[in-house]
């Protein structure tokens, strides 16, 4: 077999470049296993030479199977539109690791997952404060998504330390984890000299239900539904990660017109978040009057998805290997007429917007996540898009996109308004694409083809409204899922949210917060 | 803000993409509702919403609820931001564990007479997570729950018809 491109890329830089073995499963991924002593090397050097944050570290407990656990770490190579997976064993004996932290900051925060989840320890991890199990509520050494794990806890509970900021005239604004408007839980620290913030801690993990042991042990087509869970308006994406690892993994060809398809929900779900979020933000500043009208555009937009679907928000449609339903003549008619009159909605929303001085005053140069900042917390998505990131799974991974004129919209500024400005951008480019997709459908096929459980693993990907939603899915000889790693693009832009706000004063975090609008069940899983 | 005016007097209110018949239903289960929250609650009745754990497709159609079209608040339903000012709690979601003593604390938090309503299925019984190391159980098994509004999720319809219902009976 020929060796992959990445191999001699690698090579140029770290000379004695050795892997244990070099493996294309698809055309889009290439798993690398590694001796665990190189394994810290080959990702900073993978890091530096595809400038890809790190997109998925976890790991694995296969001490059945092989006598170890598997530490995998996932980077994105846009130029050849490949996943490059490096892997390394673990023995199980006091397992633990090199940390990454250190050299690529996007890492900590999967190692202390790991780290509780698993207990294999992340050596010289300087922060190993517990992500998602609180220290309050769950005793110390129960590491849930071990294999052997009983559900039994013993030990002793203990409290959460925070950052503490100290100094004259400090004081700190504890938030949370209930919040005043209807909203996802979370706690907030912010730490305060007058009105502006000098830092800000995140603590989450509050709606943490274990989704990823929740899978194990089942057969993908019983858990499409769970995956639709996990984060309530991102359904469609989530379950469309999904259904893609798992067709990867049953070899099966998804139909042309179930991947069109597809493609029109995920539009259809970017339009409806997007539209909310630009009124959300209007409404944050106290400007109530296009945040009913956006509110407007959203209802019309959910109630479209159910006269097409069935459903508001996308469920139940996709499966794995295609979808439930198709669009038939009356209802493509429907969408087209309904894309039109949402259209003139927008642009009138768009008008109110930008008539009010006070309103752009508001929004820019407020909540500034600058390039750099953005490029070294590993940010993905919408918000690195907005500070000048090209990232979009959609143009590098284009599948069906490819067959229309799909453009990438990215903005330099990194403040709200950039925010605002992207979401209005990939609102009326969604409108574009969903026309585009329409004319593609032609009479209704195979919409669906049944697919073989299978043993293997695979990665599934898409870009949510969000940013990246991915899926790593391992299944044993008899089909069930043996490990589902999920990784919302929330998880790795929350980070971002406590350097935006940095320098701005405690009055603008709502606005903020609600211009990144991440979720809190899709990072807490 | 010249825009709007100007529209506003050429036009007059124009109210789109509404289904005639949807806002029939809204206005004739709204009007039973006001008269209903009258005669209960004095004049209005507030709730405060605590999500334990949801995906936030709960809170997403109770947020819905209180967009233009439905706007629950005309008919005498407020949302609040404080438990101290709230009548009525609803909790959407299994009760994760990490959010126990939240959800304890607001209920404490609450002046009485006070009565609490669960919002979609999860928070009927756990639903698909019921099964998880992580997950405390039920809400009622935690507070006394009067209405449980099933769903998953409820849209904003059931929700408003759900109330009309249960104070029809108390």
């Amino acid at each position: 077999m020929v060796s992959p491109e990445i191999v001699a890329r690698i090579k140029k830089v770290l000379l004695d470049f050795n892997p244990l073995s070099v493996c294309q499963s698809y055309a889009d991924e290439i798993a690398l296993k590694v001796e665990p002593r190189d394994f810290k090397d080959i990702c900073l050097t993978l890091h530096k030479i595809l400038s890809s944050p790190i997109m998925m570290l976890f790991a694995c407990d296969e001490r059945k199977v092989r006598g170890s656990f598997i530490v995998y770490c996932v980077f994105v190579d846009f130029r050849n539109g490949q996943w490059i997976i490096v892997s390394m064993d673990i023995p199980q004996e006091n397992p633990s690791f090199d940390t990454l932290a250190k050299s690529i900051h996007s890492a900590s925060l999967f190692e202390r997952e790991i780290w509780e989840m698993f207990g294999i320890e992340p050596k010289e991890n300087p922060d190993l404060r517990r992500l998602r199990l609180h220290d309050e509520v769950w005793p110390k050494e129960n590491y849930p998504l071990r294999k052997d794990f009983k559900i039994t806890q013993t030990g002793s509970l203990s409290d959460y330390k925070f950052f503490r900021v100290e100094g004259e005239g400090i004081f700190e604004v504890p938030v949370g984890p209930v919040h005043a408007g209807i909203i996802g839980p979370g706690h907030f620290r912010f730490s305060v000299a007058g009105e502006p913030i000098i830092n800000l801690e995140l603590r989450l993990g509050f709606t943490h239900r274990g989704v990823e042991k929740l899978f194990e042990g089942k057969f993908f087509a019983d858990v499409v539904g769970l995956s639709e869970c996990v984060s309530g308006d991102s359904s469609f994406a989530h379950s469309l990660a999904f259904a893609q690892a798992a067709e990867k993994i049953s070899g099966v060809m998804v139909p042309v017109q179930a991947n069109v398809l597809r493609a029109i929900f995920l539009e259809l779900e970017r339009m409806y978040n997007h539209v909310n979020d630009i009124g959300g933000i209007a409404i944050d500043v106290g400007f109530s009057f296009p945040h009913s009208y956006a509110s407007i555009i959203k209802e019309a937009i959910l109630q479209l998805n159910e006269k097409l679907t069935g459903n508001r928000y996308l469920r139940k449609v996709n499966v794995i290997g295609g979808v439930t339903q198709g669009i038939d003549e009356t209802k493509k008619q429907l969408l087209i007429d309904s894309l039109e009159s949402i259209k003139y909605d927008f642009n009138e929303l768009l008008k109110i917007l930008n008539s009010s001085v006070s309103f752009m005053d508001r929004v820019d140069t407020t909540g500034v996540l600058r390039r750099k900042t953005a490029e070294d917390l590993g940010v993905v998505g919408l918000v690195a898009r907005a500070s000048g990131i090209p990232t979009d799974l959609r143009k590098y991974f284009p599948g069906v996109y490819g067959l229309t004129k799909f453009k990438m919209v990215t903005q330099e500024s990194g403040d709200v308004l950039a925010r605002l400005r992207v979401r209005i951008s990939e609102f009326e480019e969604s409108i574009c694409l969903i026309e585009a997709f329409v004319g593609k459908l032609v009479k209704p096929g195979d919409l669906r083809v049944s697919p073989k459980g299978r043993e293997g693993s695979a990665l599934g990907y898409t870009e949510g409204w969000r940013g990246p939603v991915l899926y790593w899915l391992e299944t044993n000889h008899a089909g069930l899922i043996e490990r589902c790693k999920i990784v919302d693009s929330s998880f790795l832009n929350w980070q971002g949210l406590s350097f935006a706000v940095l320098g701005n004063i405690i009055p603008d975090f709502p606005l903020c917060n609600k211009s990144f609008n991440l979720s809190y069940s899709g990072n807490d899983l | 803000m010249i825009h709007i005016a100007k529209t506003r007097i050429i036009k007059g209110i124009v109210t789109r993409h509404i289904d005639s018949e949807l806002v029939g239903r809204i206005e004739s289960i709204g009007s039973e509702l006001k008269l209903l929250i009258i005669k209960k609650f004095g004049r209005s009745l507030h709730i405060r919403e605590v999500d334990t754990g949801s995906c936030g497709a709960c809170e997403s159609e109770i947020i819905s609820a209180n967009n233009p079209i439905y706007d629950l608040q005309r008919f005498g339903i407020n949302f609040v931001a404080s438990p101290r000012h709230a009548d009525c709690l609803l909790v959407t979601g299994p009760v994760s564990k990490n959010m126990l003593v939240a959800l304890k604390n607001t209920y404490e938090a609450m002046p009485g007479p006070k009565f609490v309503i669960t919002c979609g299925d999860c928070a009927l019984n756990g639903s698909l997570f019921k099964d998880s190391y992580y997950i405390e159980g039920a809400v009622k098994d935690i507070l006394p729950v009067a209405l449980h509004i099933p769903g998953c999720p409820p849209n904003p319809m059931q929700i408003i018809a759900s109330l009309n219902t249960f104070f029809q009976k108390v």
